[in-house]
């Protein structure tokens, strides 16, 4: 967090200075691990082992919040006699489908709900996932408040966790016993009725194919010390960019709509808006509301022509018709399937996983649109990328058109951020762009325009649904600028008759009455002048006033569980909502997530739906059954509860289920541009993980063209150990071969005491460490980390791995042209010994 | 006017360099080269005519209360170094041109224009901060961002600082907030925390004075930093001395002389 949100990390040193004890858990000792109390080295790739051991550790020792994980947990939901545990299946849950390589979940649900198959598991990643309500119900359970019953949530949790001991940690991640022991007893200690503790975490657990179970675990974990919806608590996700929160929003993803309601999916059920309706709305829960959503969402895009008889245009939107995720569409481009593309805001030529692929596949498209403030790797991969040095690519020869259109920055526009803690922050333009410069807002503004004019003059059906789009925004200056605030002002919403701002949300309407680009953001501009989001003036220990955080201006999201279920705070000293018995509403330090004047005892009636259904007592109102999910009875695709699998390529063999090494729903996407390495492969016998430094963001464009920034670190660089070094004959400062059956690249060595041999197993595991951000172009260059990576997907939502796979080092520069060529694809040789192994 | 002072405290500092960053750029100093040392993290090197705050990244041997499982893994600290702007400044008083003048504010300012490049002030530092800019054949070092201290604002460094590692005030305000912060850290077990301000040597104290832990030089910092003038009376008695000599020497020659020949 120190190396990359070093502006964040104020207030993790802040809180120190204060007596919190930090925790840092990283393959490499790095500037966080400087600052921190305990750093426990882990073998890249093992923490769902390490969490889990957490996780059993509390369980063990009876550590959890018991009245919280009662009344605000689903620990006492009974599960069904037919669920079958990794610990019962060597390392399956129930379900599995050898064939389409898929689960079906039926038997994850609760016992006696309704379950069947989500339709969409196919194409569709998991950011539009099944919310319940259509695969189940969660809202139809029994419980044991007693926790004993064997088949409830908190005991199969306890069976599920049962083999991941400190032994098992130590054997795993490397990580000592004293170490783990001083990790768990010290979180633990920080949780409680007066005390809570956090979790931050970044693509450090993201970028693995189980990432979504990573992250899981550390949620389980929370939730049974009642760390969720607490001051001081939580799991922050901290994100890459300034606004990667804003882009997933109002996304550019390519499986939701703003608001995250799903993007439609070419089947029967995606196909009828009532269908589509009916399988996103839940019967119980905040979800209820998912019509009025959807359709204000549709009016904001279709206006008048969005009628109740034409399904408010639904027709008109493009449906998911395969995996249209980055990585899947750029195997579709490799292949020669796709014409076009847009890039903007990215440099995948180097900042993609197997990068080599990503720039080949480019000079298979007819047209390429980039739009950047420098011409980034990604506008020159036909000109001076690495294959044209191989001869892979002849820049005569390469048909793409290229058109790189210049990119004003944060500066040069008026806009808004999202940040991490969801809030929205409206920034103003400071200075003119340069030149021919121009906004985002801007360029997609008058493509559309212009693509519009087209359209009209040319009557084929497909132009009906771009014909009836609204696109009115008003324009300002000599460069007609669209105006930043009014877009802002449609994503708050209006009532459509006469276009005056809504209150938020709850004001939204399924009638067609009101319109709102995104209803999670609505209230953020509740009236005419007042846009919350250029707000200065912050008040309170929560900064109320500063800024807009969404949903409604809460800071702390599900803070119901601030309070007991009487309605009174845990404690004085972590108090942040509270019932207020006197004036019968919910009242405190943050704005409640909660329906102000639901009383604390409220019980829904027989047959209840939507918030109504939401006893007094449960804080998580999106899920219909109003608790916080240890066990996920529907919405993922590789089990209702976290399991340790090994990276797809990892010099060890799964410990805990050796007949399962890797998560059997995550896809290799293995081709013949897309290799893997055996696990172990003694080709390839070191780890290697990929990061990002504080001099640096991301692939480069905007700080290795500065020279400020690329003067900091100027040159590629790989962290190995003294010991791996001696072992394979580098010299530190000198030059360092890298590979991975992707690629062959090249680094300055860095040889530092900061990167640990780890102990696992009897073996020793020398991992190797590689900032990605240098590439071809910009004021210092060097070889791009990620053409060593490959492109997998998560089953979830469909990352690669970039933190955990395997490599092999060798003292010396890389091979030039036709020669690295050769290493690189035809047969990946030990570069130790240079000999040739057989392509396997 | 007030007299104003930085206190960086290594203890609190990220190694983020969002001072050198925010220095060059608020002073119009360019990059310096794009050499990749090898050395940590740091690529700067040294402080000098064009890097006019410098992060020090030390990686050390295992200490006691100092990162991440202290006492048994290495431990890696940063500093971020600056002219010390000397109660008794070296490089002010052998600068013939008058170049170099105290401000207002208590700093050591050297003035570009007056400067005429003999470099006196870089042999003359006691800590090897100021340096002559080869292109331009001018002495430069921090200005203690006297432009800004006129418009009242802070330093670029310490504004930019995420941590308040980098503390801007009053001296003695600042002196006393070190007091504090050395207790504090002692308290906490950290025993070898200290003050690095060169009060009993011929430097007599500075205007940026730094908390850290462990011996100065880990951080290129002397530990007792003298300035040249301390060496004149020394300078002055042998040059006495000698003079004395050689006229006694002369004096002999011509009375022992035998009236030769000529």
């Amino acid at each position: 967090m120190a190396e990359n949100h070093p502006v964040g990390f104020q207030w993790v040193m802040e809180a120190r200075e204060r007596g919190a004890k930090i925790i840092h858990v990283d393959p490499r000792f790095t500037r966080t691990s400087a600052m921190a109390d305990v750093w426990a080295p882990l073998r890249a790739g093992s923490d769902v082992v390490m969490l889990g051991a957490i996780v059993n550790y509390v369980l063990q020792n009876e550590l959890a919040f018991r009245e919280y994980i009662l009344h605000y947990t689903n620990a006492p939901v009974i599960l069904r006699d037919d669920f079958k545990d990794t610990e019962d299946l060597e390392g399956l849950f129930s379900g599995w489908d050898d064939g389409k390589k898929e689960y079906k979940t039926a038997t994850w649900a609760y016992k006696d709900a309704p379950a069947s198959e989500p339709s969409d598991k196919g194409p569709s990643g998991g950011h539009g996932k099944d919310r319940g309500g259509e695969s189940t119900d969660e809202a139809v359970h029994r419980t044991d408040p007693t926790l004993q019953d064997p088949r409830c949530v908190y005991q199969v949790l306890k069976r599920h966790f049962s083999r991941y001991t400190p032994e098992m940690v130590g054997r795993a991640c490397g990580i000592s016993r004293d170490v783990f022991q001083k990790v768990a007893e010290t979180f633990c200690s920080a949780s409680g009725p007066d005390k809570t503790a956090a979790i931050c975490y970044a693509v450090g657990w993201t970028q693995h194919s189980n990432g979504v179970q990573i992250i899981r675990t550390a949620a389980i974990l929370q939730l049974l010390l009642g760390n969720i919806g607490r001051p001081g608590g939580g799991i922050l996700a901290l994100r890459g960019h300034a606004s990667i929160q804003g882009s997933t929003d109002i996304p550019t993803l390519y499986d939701i709509l703003p608001g995250y309601l799903p993007m439609p999916v070419f089947n029967a059920e995606g196909n009828r808006f009532e269908d589509y309706i009916q399988k996103h709305k839940t019967k119980e829960g905040w979800w209820n509301n998912f019509d009025k959503y959807a359709v204000s969402l549709l009016k904001a895009y279709y206006g008048d022509a969005a009628t109740k008889e034409n399904s408010w245009g639904f027709d008109w939107l493009p449906r998911v018709t395969g995996d249209h995720s980055h990585l899947g569409y750029w195997l579709d481009m490799a292949d020669g399937k796709m014409e076009g593309l847009f890039v903007m805001g990215q440099n995948p030529a180097v900042g993609a996983p197997n990068s080599r692929l990503e720039r080949k596949a480019l000079a298979k498209l007819k047209w390429l649109v980039v739009r950047d403030m420098v011409e980034i790797e990604t506008a020159s991969f036909w000109l001076d990328s690495p294959e044209v040095e191989r001869g892979e690519l002849v820049p005569s020869e390469v048909q793409t058109e290229v058109f790189l259109f210049p990119a004003a920055s944060h500066a040069e526009k008026d806009g808004c951020f999202t940040n991490t803690q969801r809030l929205l922050q409206f920034h103003e333009k400071a200075v003119e762009p340069p030149g021919d410069a121009r906004s985002e807002t801007w360029f997609i503004y008058h493509l559309g325009r212009r693509l519009k004019e087209k359209a009209r003059k040319d009557p084929r059906p497909r132009n009906v649904g771009l014909n009836a789009l609204t696109w009115d925004y008003p324009t300002q200056g000599l460069t007609a600028e669209p105006s930043a605030e009014e877009i802002l002002k449609e994503i708050n919403g209006w009532t459509t008759a006469d276009r005056k701002p809504v209150k938020g949300y709850r004001d939204l309407k399924a009638d067609g009455s009101t319109t709102c680009g995104c209803w999670i953001y609505s209230g953020v501009f509740p009236a005419a002048g007042e846009n919350k989001a250029r707000k200065r003036e912050p008040k309170g220990p929560y900064g109320h006033g500063w800024g807009y955080a969404w949903p409604n201006d809460r800071r702390i999201l599900y803070n119901r569980a601030s309070a007991r279920p009487d309605g009174q705070p845990w404690s004085e000293r972590k108090k942040l909502v509270w019932w207020d018995a006197e004036s019968k509403k919910w009242t405190g330090l943050d704005t409640p997530d909660f329906t102000l004047d639901k009383p604390p005892d409220y019980q829904p009636p027989e047959g209840a739906e939507g918030d109504a259904a939401i006893a007094g007592d449960q804080p998580f109102i999106m899920h219909p059954d109003g608790v916080g999910w240890i066990w996920v009875a529907s919405g993922l695709k590789d089990g209702p509860l976290p399991t340790h699998y090994e990276p797809l390529e990892s010099p060890m063999k799964n410990l805990l289920y050796p007949k399962h090494a890797t998560d059997p729903a995550a896809k290799r996407r293995e081709r013949a541009d897309n290799p893997y390495a055996e696990s172990p492969d003694p080709r390839f016998p070191y780890v290697l993980t990929t990061y990002r430094l504080t001099e640096h963001h991301t692939a480069g464009g905007m700080s290795r063209t500065l020279s400020h920034l690329a003067e900091l670190q100027p040159e590629f660089f790989c962290e190995i150990s003294p010991e791996l070094a001696e072992k394979a004959g580098i010299t530190p400062g000198g030059w360092v071969t890298v590979s991975s059956p992707r690629g062959v690249i090249e680094a300055r060595a860095l040889v530092t005491s900061r990167m640990k041999p780890i102990h696992v197993e009897g073996q020793v595991v020398h991992q190797v460490g590689l900032p990605y951000h240098w590439g071809y172009k910009g004021i210092v260059k060097g070889d791009a980390a990620n053409d060593l990576v490959a492109i997998s997907q998560e089953p979830n939502v469909r990352i690669m791995e970039t933190k955990a796979l395997v490599c092999n080092v060798a003292p010396g520069r890389r091979p030039r042209g036709k020669e690295n060529l050769a290493q690189a694809e035809e047969r990946p040789a030990d570069p130790l010994t240079g000999q040739a192994s057989e392509r396997r | 006017m007030t007299t104003t002072a930085f206190l960086t405290d290594s203890t609190l500092c990220i190694g983020c360099k969002a001072c050198e960053v925010a220095c060059k750029e608020w002073n119009g100093v360019a990059a310096d080269g794009f050499e990749w040392t090898g050395l940590s993290y740091d690529n700067s090197g040294a402080l000098g005519h064009s890097t006019w705050r410098h992060v020090a990244f030390v990686e050390n041997a295992p200490v006691e209360g100092f990162g991440g499982n202290a006492g048994e893994v290495l431990s890696w600290s940063f500093l971020s170094d600056v002219c010390k702007h000397c109660a008794n400044a070296g490089c002010l008083e052998a600068c013939p041109t008058g170049a170099i003048v105290r401000t207002e504010f208590g700093g050591v300012f050297i003035q570009p224009d007056v400067c005429n490049g003999c470099a006196y002030c870089v042999v003359t530092c006691p800590f090897g901060v100021v340096q002559r800019n080869p292109d331009q054949g001018k002495a430069f070092k921090c200005t203690f961002c006297y432009d800004r201290q006129k418009e009242n604002l802070k330093p670029a460094c310490a504004t930019a600082c995420p941590t308040e590692s980098i503390k801007f005030g009053e001296i003695g305000e600042l002196h006393e907030v070190a007091n504090r912060r050395i207790e504090q850290l002692k308290s906490r077990g950290i025993d070898d925390a200290q003050i690095y301000d060169p009060q009993e040597t011929s430097v007599g104290g500075t205007h940026a004075f730094f908390i850290l832990r462990g011996d100065p030089k880990s951080y290129n910092l002397p530990p007792k930093p003298e300035i040249p003038t301390v060496h004149l009376r020394r300078g002055w008695t042998s040059a006495g001395i000698a003079a004395a000599a050689l006229v006694t020497g002369t004096l002999l020659a011509f009375l022992g002389g035998n009236g030769d020949e000529s």
